[in-house]
């Protein structure tokens, strides 16, 4: 119970930093000071908050938990090239984004779309899309934070309370704080757990009687030694992870924090730094994730490893039923924290579960996000604001935020699916289909708000398609093969079309209706294209 | 012509991430206890972070600075 007494005092500490700590009193535009934090965030708060903001639960817990599974690939699937693609995605997109916001006024991305291509109510599809794909990210950040007070409390506080607990600690601050809370609350976090994350590695190491001899005794089991390579994974499916980076810079709460930059030079530190952050905190994740399959001492790790044994050798025996029940048993989601539990020192395993508990509850931008979108993209625009001023748009706002963060938390309750996989399936590949829409917009004159519409369609529709096709069909399930070369398969993971993730040619396609719908309807005016392009 | 080196170092890094190389190889082990393949994907991300030095350096749109004072017509923001 100690180790959770230290994460309630980490939670009191960020309601603190989130409401009390850089209060200011609002100015003239009290929007965009609660929404933006007045675009005026510096060097070192703009880079650890963005670089905070990108980090969930998915990056620590189901990271070492795919790492658990698979092994080393994790980091080269995940890290290494979001490493790649999130800061030059930051450095192409996000400075000129930036600038456009401060130019224009825009505060979200929908904002930037209506005006660029002369649009209305297809931003509001936009809208509707983006805020469906966000939804499971926030939702994950409350199940993070249930799995992590569950684990951290030795059971005693149970996941509906830790996910209610995370789920109002990270409202309240948004509700009072907005950006500006949001901001030091991430930078707060993402500081701590750089730190935490450094310490964990070299006790849970000593514990373990050194990473060197875990690493031997892995490689010499046949059951482990490919968990120190790659081969459960395909190449192709590996390049085909490369797209999922893509989605970062089309996340709302992404676009909307590179607005909040004082100036264009913020984003130099933050483009060179982030694959240094990613570094920081991946490579001791998935480096734990895989050691902890040597971890047979702690029960609970035992238990896993059973379970993926059973799974492994008596599969053909087994009902779908079973086969789930001993998937979610062999799911490795908590054995970071199982590890810090069993080789930390109670004190110890308090503080890294607090910065643990940081990394979890990243939920807090996105819940803004899609507050500030409610506010700018439906109520602002649909005349809310001129109607009841800009202070009521403010407490619309922060209503939102109330109502969602209950949402989120209802659905955390119903859908016990591991993080991982809920974050890939559904808003990952959203959102990188989604990645047309934002290049067309800065990049390509000849763009037009149709193929903008096409676009979102497609990514919903796909989406969808993903979501039913893995729910209805049971894996593993070949469904479509020509000469020997699968097409369409259901597999224990997700889907694979043409051994790939359904990501890639949800981006492709993507492009292609925003490149063949934009041609055949009618250019845009000279008066918008003029206002984004030098002549 | 800069430019076009930047572009084809970021083309490199991309297709350098696709290591298959050492895909069915745990050893050595680097340091004695880093898979070689976790070890190449560490220098992997450093050489991401020399990649964005130099676009940062030599390819930086500090042109944005100056267009976003410029003034337009607000027709974005609380519209």
């Amino acid at each position: 119970m100690i180790p959770a007494l230290f994460v309630f005092a980490y939670l009191i500490a960020v309601l603190y930093i989130g409401i009390f700590a850089f209060r200011r009193k609002s100015g003239e535009h009290p929007a965009e000071d609660y929404f933006l934090a007045n675009r005026s965030l510096g060097n070192f708060v703009f880079l650890m908050s963005l670089f905070g903001t990108n980090m969930t639960a998915f990056a620590i817990l189901g990271s070492s938990g795919h790492a658990f599974s698979n092994g080393i690939v994790t980091y080269g699937l995940m890290a290494s090239s979001s490493a790649l693609v999130v800061p030059l995605s930051l450095f192409l997109i996000g400075t000129r984004v930036w600038a456009l916001g401060k130019r224009f006024g825009f505060m979200t991305p929908v904002q930037l779309f209506r005006d660029r291509w002369e649009c209305s109510h297809i931003g509001t599809v936009i809208t509707v899309v983006q805020t469906a794909l966000l939804l499971p990210y926030i939702i994950i950040g409350v199940m993070g934070g249930g799995t992590t007070l569950y684990a951290i409390s030795g059971g005693r506080v149970p996941f509906w309370l830790g996910g209610a607990v995370v789920a109002l600690v990270v409202m309240s601050y948004v509700f009072f704080g907005g950006m500006r809370g949001t901001a030091w609350v991430n930078t707060f976090q993402t500081t701590l757990f750089l730190i935490f994350g450094a310490i964990a590695l070299a006790v849970i190491g000593a514990g373990m009687g050194g990473f060197g001899k875990a690493m031997n005794e892995l490689l010499a089991s046949p059951t482990t030694s490919s968990l120190l390579t790659r081969e459960k994974i395909s190449p192709l499916f590996f390049f085909s992870y490369t797209f999922i980076p893509l989605s970062s810079i089309n996340f709302p709460h992404m676009i909307i924090f590179c607005l909040t930059a004082e100036r264009v030079q913020h984003f130099k530190k933050t483009v060179i730094l982030y694959p240094v952050c990613m570094l920081a905190i991946w490579l001791p994740a998935v480096f734990l994730g895989v050691t902890a399959n040597r971890a047979t001492e702690v029960p609970a790790i035992q238990a896993k490893l059973e379970a993926r044994q059973t799974l492994a050798t008596q599969s053909a025996t087994l009902s779908p039923e079973q086969k789930n029940q001993l998937r979610a048993k062999s799911a490795g989601d908590d054995v970071l924290l199982r590890l810090l539990e069993a080789y930390a020192p109670l004190w110890l395993a308090g503080l890294l579960g607090a910065g643990i508990m940081a990394a979890v509850m990243a939920s807090d931008s996105q819940i803004l996000a899609l507050s500030t979108m409610f506010t700018e993209d439906i109520f602002a625009f649909y005349e809310g604001k001129e109607r009841f001023g800009e202070k009521a748009q403010v407490l619309v706002g922060r209503l939102f935020v109330v109502g969602l963060t209950l949402i989120a938390y209802f659905i955390a309750l119903k859908f016990p699916q591991p993080i991982f996989d809920l974050a890939v399936s559904y808003a990952f590949s959203g959102y990188s289909a989604l990645m047309p829409l934002m290049v067309a917009a800065l990049f390509w004159k000849r763009s037009t708000k149709w193929g903008a519409l096409a676009s979102t369609l497609w990514a919903a529709g796909a989406v969808i398609a993903v979501a039913v096709f893995q729910s209805v069909v049971a894996t593993p399930k070949v469904i479509l093969s020509i000469g020997g070369w699968e097409v369409l398969a259901r597999t224990p993971g997700g889907t694979s079309v043409f051994g790939l993730l359904p990501v890639v040619p949800m981006t492709i396609v993507s492009a292609i209706l925003m490149i063949v719908v934009s041609l055949m309807t009618a250019k845009p005016s000279e008066k918008a294209v003029s206002r984004y392009f030098a002549q | 012509m800069k430019q076009f080196l930047l572009t084809l170092a970021v083309a490199a890094l991309y297709i350098l991430h696709q290591d298959f190389w050492f895909w069915r190889e745990a050893r050595p082990l680097v340091l004695g206890f880093l898979p070689i393949g976790l070890f190449y994907h560490l220098i992997y991300t450093l050489a991401v972070v020399a990649l964005m030095w130099l676009l940062v350096k030599f390819a930086w749109p500090s042109h944005l600075e100056t267009e976003s004072a410029a003034s337009n017509s607000p027709s974005g923001g609380s519209q």
